[in-house]
């Protein structure tokens, strides 16, 4: 034997366009199971949807009369955009949760045998854990409503405080999604979320103007990105002279992008490395 | 590039990986005939799951190479994905979908058509006899029906190699004999099989061929009946109650073969090597021994099992025991067991 034939089908592999097409339908495949999911277990809804309802009562109705919040419409319009901004990061556990018992049952390794697009599986969560995050927000915007909060700042304002709100959980989804994968025993991934994202969300202006706090605490909350998220999200949602959008906004931004930059590719990395 | 190879669907050939200092496998070769099943056995932390995982395209070798279906795992991986199944020992399904939805994403992701994948996803739940719980959360299945739908979703795209990594570990004898018949009417369908299995009867059962598998190295290889000659066809066993007719039973079913009776005083049990010709060796030895009027108990052939095989290979027994009725050694768990 001279030479090894190589049948035609061998080389007729799908183009680039064929791959791209199966990338976008196997993501969108992935969120919607991903979602059916979510839709189908009480105990998600109500982690993701009934306990922010239940921080919205307990800091307007418990702790909010204890709290001189600046600004107009009292303590109820500060804290609206910190719920949010909190619930956005509080959300991101389903993500590192579920991405850490995919990765343990062998489901990944499933999909990994399959012809289906090497992204879906990362894709198809983050994207549908956003989705989930903007029902979220809705839900608690509604319910913020109920109880005397409004936005002060115009209809264009209150889009970008839930762009701005959805770009920041997307990229704490991203960490989670990393930090999921990476260690992949639930209980641990939940463990390790509450040491990360409760002194971030707790330590920052989502809940208590930060001037209240000790110098040394304020030095931290000042200037972490959970406190420039929020600030930027209440400049959105409120306007007026007590929350400048500058230099908060671009801040934020730049801090989003770097956690993307940094986190999405060692989810990435990760998740080729399960198993 | 896809060499064209001879009838074999799966060729493996001095496959190595390691995980550090844990040489996972070391050195394995075999090949599967389009069409037929392979079984491969072993114990516990043998290096089945890895040579799956090395087949399946999930783990890269360190060295040596594997062809399916003409297409080499490492450089063609893509386009061995398009033509196998994988169902795995933890079941992949997602317990909250139905069966339905289950087998739906998985034809999605296959890329199928959406007509023909709510088709096939239709004809599966009837084959596996889950019709009847299709729109019902997997969660609420039987052990047996969520591994017959975990088998049905690796399926739905018609690979034609299926890689099943211990389908009825965990399963209840019922589960069990399910799934043997489901992989048995798959098989008369042409698909090619690779099977891990640490019950034996299970491989006896399925596979054309057996490779045994130990520390990551083939240790044998065969039909089922070419391992069992190994270790020395059928056995012939009977007890004699009354001690003092011992000698007098043993001289009866003396001329049965041409080997040695052996005898354990004790237990005052009587093994005759019959070799092949086990039926007509029982008869002949009730025959035998009530023309000599001795009484005898519990006489029964003994057909050498796999474990038999595990034991003359391996010098150990099989770590997971099979729950079958064979009456062979009591359940071995050795230091075999150790290595996970």
């Amino acid at each position: 034997m001279t030479a090894i034939a190589v049948p035609a089908r061998a080389r007729k592999g799908p183009g680039a366009a064929q791959m791209a097409r199966w990338a976008v339908s196997d993501a969108l495949v992935m969120t919607r199971r991903n979602l059916l999911v979510w839709m189908r277990v009480p105990a998600y809804i109500v982690f993701t949807v009934v306990q922010p309802v239940i921080f919205v009562l307990l800091f307007r109705y418990v702790f909010g009369g204890a709290i001189q919040a600046p600004g107009s419409g009292g303590y109820v319009n500060y804290l609206m955009p910190g719920i949010i901004g909190q619930t956005a990061a509080f959300a991101t556990f389903a993500t590192a949760i579920a991405l850490a018992q995919e990765a343990t049952k062998g489901v990944i390794d499933r999909f990994r045998a399959m012809p289906m697009a090497r992204s879906a599986v990362l894709a198809g969560r983050l994207i549908a854990d956003s989705i989930r995050m903007l029902i979220v927000i809705l839900v608690i915007i509604g319910v913020g409503y109920a109880v005397g909060f409004r936005f002060q700042n115009g209809v264009a304002g209150a889009v970008g405080m839930v762009a701005l709100a959805e770009a920041f959980g997307i990229a704490v989804c991203a960490v989670s999604a990393f930090v999921g994968l990476a260690i992949k025993d639930e209980e641990s991934v939940q463990a390790f979320g509450l040491i990360w994202i409760f002194p971030l969300t707790f330590v920052s202006s989502a809940f208590v103007p930060i001037a209240t706090m000790p110098g040394w605490l304020q030095a931290f909350a000042n200037n972490q990105p959970v406190t420039l998220v929020i600030n930027a999200m209440r400049s959105m949602a409120l306007g007026g002279p007590h929350f400048p959008l500058n230099p908060s906004l671009w801040e934020s931004l730049v801090w989003l992008a770097g956690i993307l930059i940094v986190f999405i590719p060692l989810a990435v990395r990760s998740y080729r490395r399960v198993g | 590039m896809a060499i064209q190879t001879t009838e074999n669907a799966i060729e493996v050939s001095g496959l190595h990986k390691s995980f550090g200092k844990v040489h996972a496998l070391r050195g394995i070769d075999f090949a599967v005939p389009r069409g037929s099943v392979l079984g491969m056995l072993g114990p516990n932390g043998a290096g089945k799951t890895t040579a799956v995982r090395v087949l399946t395209t999930l783990l890269r070798p360190d060295a040596g190479r594997v062809v399916i279906e003409g297409y080499d795992v490492v450089r063609d991986a893509a386009a061995v994905r398009r033509r196998i199944g994988l169902a795995g020992q933890a079941t992949a399904i997602q317990l909250e979908l139905t069966g339905r939805e289950n087998l739906e994403i998985m034809g999605r992701l296959s890329h199928m058509e959406r007509r023909s994948v709510r088709g096939r996803a239709a004809e599966l739940l009837e084959r596996f006899d889950i019709a009847d719980a299709a729109d019902r959360p997997a969660k609420t299945y039987s052990g047996g029906m969520q591994r017959r739908l975990d088998l049905a979703a690796s399926l739905v795209a018609q690979p034609s190699v299926l890689f099943l990594d211990e389908p009825t570990t965990g399963l209840d004898p019922y589960g069990r004999l399910g799934m043997w018949e489901i992989i048995r009417e798959l098989v008369g369908r042409g698909t090619t099989l690779l099977l891990t299995t640490q019950y034996l009867d299970e491989a006896d059962e399925l596979a054309n061929t057996i490779v045994v598998v130990d520390r990551g190295e083939v240790i044998a290889s065969g039909t089922p009946n070419q391992l069992k000659d190994q270790v020395g066809g059928d056995l012939l066993e009977f007890t004699v109650p009354d001690r003092g007719r011992l000698d007098e039973a043993v001289r009866a079913v003396a001329g049965l073969s041409d080997a040695t009776p052996t005898v354990e005083t004790e237990s005052r049990r009587v093994k005759v090597p019959v070799g092949n010709r086990g039926s007509t060796a029982l008869v002949e030895a009730v025959r035998l021994l009530d023309a000599v009027g001795v009484d005898t108990e519990n006489l029964a052939l003994h057909r050498p099992s796999l474990d038999d095989v595990f034991l003359a290979v391996t010098g150990h027994a099989a770590e997971a025991r099979s729950d079958g009725d064979r009456q062979a050694a009591p359940p071995a768990r050795s230091s075999a067991g150790v290595a996970s």
